[in-house]
């Protein structure tokens, strides 16, 4: 755990937190990016409408250590497909790729193997997307 | 009660900021300012109902939204809710049909038919629709930032299968300014996003005048973390916008006003979600009154959906949201709406199954067949604390109002995305005490399962071969369809949206010569230009 680590060696971890495709719910992604900012996180909040060109076009430029999205439209696995290359491309398999919104479990398995090792459906707590972040954060 | 029992109490205060006393008597009634705003159901200030006996004479309208897939999907759920006694029809639209883009666009790509049927052309309205009496179903459209193309769109449907379009009822959502605070299918920036939406109107009150073109959305508001006196009065804020933008152009406000109606959410507590209702009733009929001298009762009224919000529902445990929704239902009826529906149990995980549908059409079935809900009009009306709360939401609503105004108006606050970054800020308290227990929901915070077990939720199935049966069904027309007639129709819809006049007769033409969503957008957008989202905490 971060907490057991001495603050001024680590780094604020910075995330970039975006809402891909077409799905206008943002009341979850913006308020996973005040709870994110509570636990001293930097982030990077994209607004709607994102396409993966952009979202990893943002990752590589802003050299973030998190790639979150939210989705709740039922896209994720389309779009994810889409991503997980895009991400690949640039050099970006080394960071920590998450997603929370309206996963169905059936869809797990497959998000984990796009990449996606941390998954947050709807009802996780905020308190599980820090403490999971701040482990796994290389 | 005595003092020390008094003293012992924890105070409450609900949602909208108002605290909660043990007991009401007629005392506090007079000191909240007394009963002078309650008058008798369809008289003014309609505190009371809109009509004066209300479901006595006719039920609610039961509205359940539906729409997924291909026209044809959505035509088969259509008639199988109707078949189930459903009243009226309320469209869910996919998210390309919803901000303008054909189904073969790019940007389309995973998310055809996904969260509502899609749309391309007039050919998707005539499938979806065959077979319906448009006389005896109202149809509700769920669409705002593409409203006025498809608002054509059901006008030309009707017209082109024999209805009078000036006797055709019907409702479009077309509330853009709650899309910029939440939902997010905006399209076009906010001033011709407006100007748009008073095109629709203008053109509905001379063509279609018994179509409702907007139905103000506090519903989204409330869901994006706003209190039920908030989701309120930033409703009639946006809907003065709208009236504002009508009457500038010349309009009176009883040419129109009885056209407008309402969206509201319906979860939290019973008592200050009736007492909203109430309040809001006799606050908008005051400001039509008062503030736009309005004189037909029309004008006045808060015509209403009141809809068993998804925001109340949760992820765990959904077989209890079956309850929940009876309760919403409830509410909803001794709250006066003149139309209902209910999320289904599992529309937290997914579109509702014909199952869960028709759950959700037997609770609201129920109350009027079993419950007595429809025999009498306002039958909270007299409660000391019912009278009380509704005064207090009133002042409430109109000190928010207040607010809005004297910080530059909801037009410029939703422009700079202040009224975004506010509910968020609200949001995000609320999910923090709910998950610190503070605010208690049953089956999340307490009562939780001890194991969580599978839950009976039937997940609707995406067909892949939606996506190449929809894109299909577009090639087909625009290889049949008369080319020039659409290219000079759309060229109209460019010059009248470039000159100022309204679009809407254009975009009647262009849709009638089978120009797609897609086309008619993009002339739009050449024009308007696109929204940016101003990106606020």
């Amino acid at each position: 755990m971060s907490a057991e680590k001495s603050v001024s060696t680590i780094r604020r971890i910075k995330v970039l937190l975006a809402k891909p495709g077409l799905d206008g719910h943002d009341q979850g992604a913006k308020v996973v990016v005040r709870a994110l900012m509570d636990a001293g996180m930097e982030v990077i909040y994209t607004g709607l409408r994102q396409t993966p060109e952009a979202i990893a076009r943002m990752a590589l430029d802003e050299d973030v250590d998190v790639i979150a999205l939210s989705s709740l439209a039922g896209s994720h696995i389309p779009f994810c497909t889409k991503l997980k290359p895009l991400l690949e491309a640039n050099h970006l398999q080394d960071k920590l790729w998450v997603i929370g919104g309206n996963l169905p479990a059936q869809d797990h398995d497959a998000l984990r193997q796009l990449g996606f090792a941390g998954i947050f459906p709807t009802g996780s707590k905020f308190d599980a997307i820090v403490d999971y972040i701040r482990e796994h954060v290389k | 009660m005595n003092d020390r029992a008094k003293d012992e109490l924890k105070p409450i205060t609900n949602e909208s900021g108002i605290e909660v006393k043990p007991l009401y008597t007629a005392v506090d009634v007079e000191k909240s300012g007394g009963l002078s705003m309650l008058g008798q159901p369809g008289e003014y200030p309609f505190t009371r109902g809109i009509h004066r006996l209300m479901y006595r004479k006719q039920p609610w309208t039961m509205r359940q939204y539906a729409g997924f897939g291909n026209p044809a999907d959505t035509n088969q759920r259509f008639k199988y809710l109707i078949a189930n006694g459903q009243t009226g029809l309320n469209v869910a639209f996919d998210l390309p049909t919803q901000i303008g883009l054909d189904s073969d666009d790019p940007l389309a790509s995973g998310e055809i038919g996904r969260v509502g049927m899609s749309v391309d052309t007039l050919r998707d309205f005539e499938i979806a629709f065959d077979g319906i009496d448009l006389n005896k179903i109202t149809v509700s459209l769920t669409i705002n930032g593409a409203a006025a193309i498809l608002i054509a769109m059901y006008l030309a449907m009707a017209e082109k299968r024999g209805y009078d379009v000036k006797q055709l009822r019907g409702t479009a959502q077309n509330d853009i300014l709650k899309e910029f605070i939440g939902r997010g299918t905006w399209i076009f920036p906010v001033e011709p996003s407006i100007r748009l939406v008073g095109d629709t109107i203008e053109y509905c009150a001379e063509h279609a005048p018994k179509y409702s073109p907007v139905s103000v959305c506090g519903y989204h508001i409330r869901e994006s973390g706003a209190n039920p006196a908030q989701e309120m009065a930033y409703a009639f804020c946006i809907a003065k916008a709208y009236a504002d933008d009508v009457i500038k152009r010349g309009l009176a406000v009883d040419e129109f006003a009885g056209r407008l109606s309402y969206n509201f959410n319906i979860f939290g507590n019973l008592f200050e979600q009736v007492a909203k209702f109430r309040a809001g009733r006799g606050l908008w009929a005051k400001i039509m009154k008062e503030q736009y001298g309005a004189e037909k009762p029309g004008s006045m009224w808060l015509r209403m959906i009141a809809a068993g919000g998804g925001g109340g529902l949760t992820f765990e445990q959904p077989e209890v949201n079956i309850v929940r929704g009876a309760y919403y239902a409830l509410i909803s009826a001794l709250s006066g709406t003149q139309t209902m529906a209910l999320c289904s149990y599992d529309e937290a995980y997914t579109i509702p199954t014909e199952y869960s549908a028709r759950i959700s059409l037997r609770t609201m079935q129920l109350l009027i067949e079993e419950m007595g809900l429809t025999e009498t009009v306002d039958p909270l009306g007299g409660s000391f604390y019912v009278e009380t709360l509704t005064n207090q939401m009133r002042q409430k609503m109109e000190e928010i109002m207040a607010e809005v105004d004297a910080q530059g108006g909801i037009v410029k606050l939703v422009s700079e995305g202040a009224i975004q970054s506010k509910v968020s800020a609200q949001a995000y308290r609320m999910q923090r005490d709910i998950e610190s227990g503070k605010f208690r929901k049953v089956g999340v915070n307490c009562y939780r399962n001890e194991k969580e077990e599978e839950h009976p939720v039937e997940f609707h199935p995406y067909n892949e071969k939606d996506t190449r049966v929809q894109i299909a069904g577009l090639n087909k027309i625009r290889a049949e369809r008369d080319q020039a007639r659409v290219t000079q129709a759309l060229a109209r819809l460019s010059a009248d949206a470039t000159s100022g006049r309204n679009v809407m007769p254009a975009l009647v033409e262009a849709v009638k010569a089978y120009a797609s969503v897609g086309e008619m957008t993009n002339e739009l957008v050449k024009i308007f230009g696109r929204y940016q989202e101003p990106i606020r905490f």
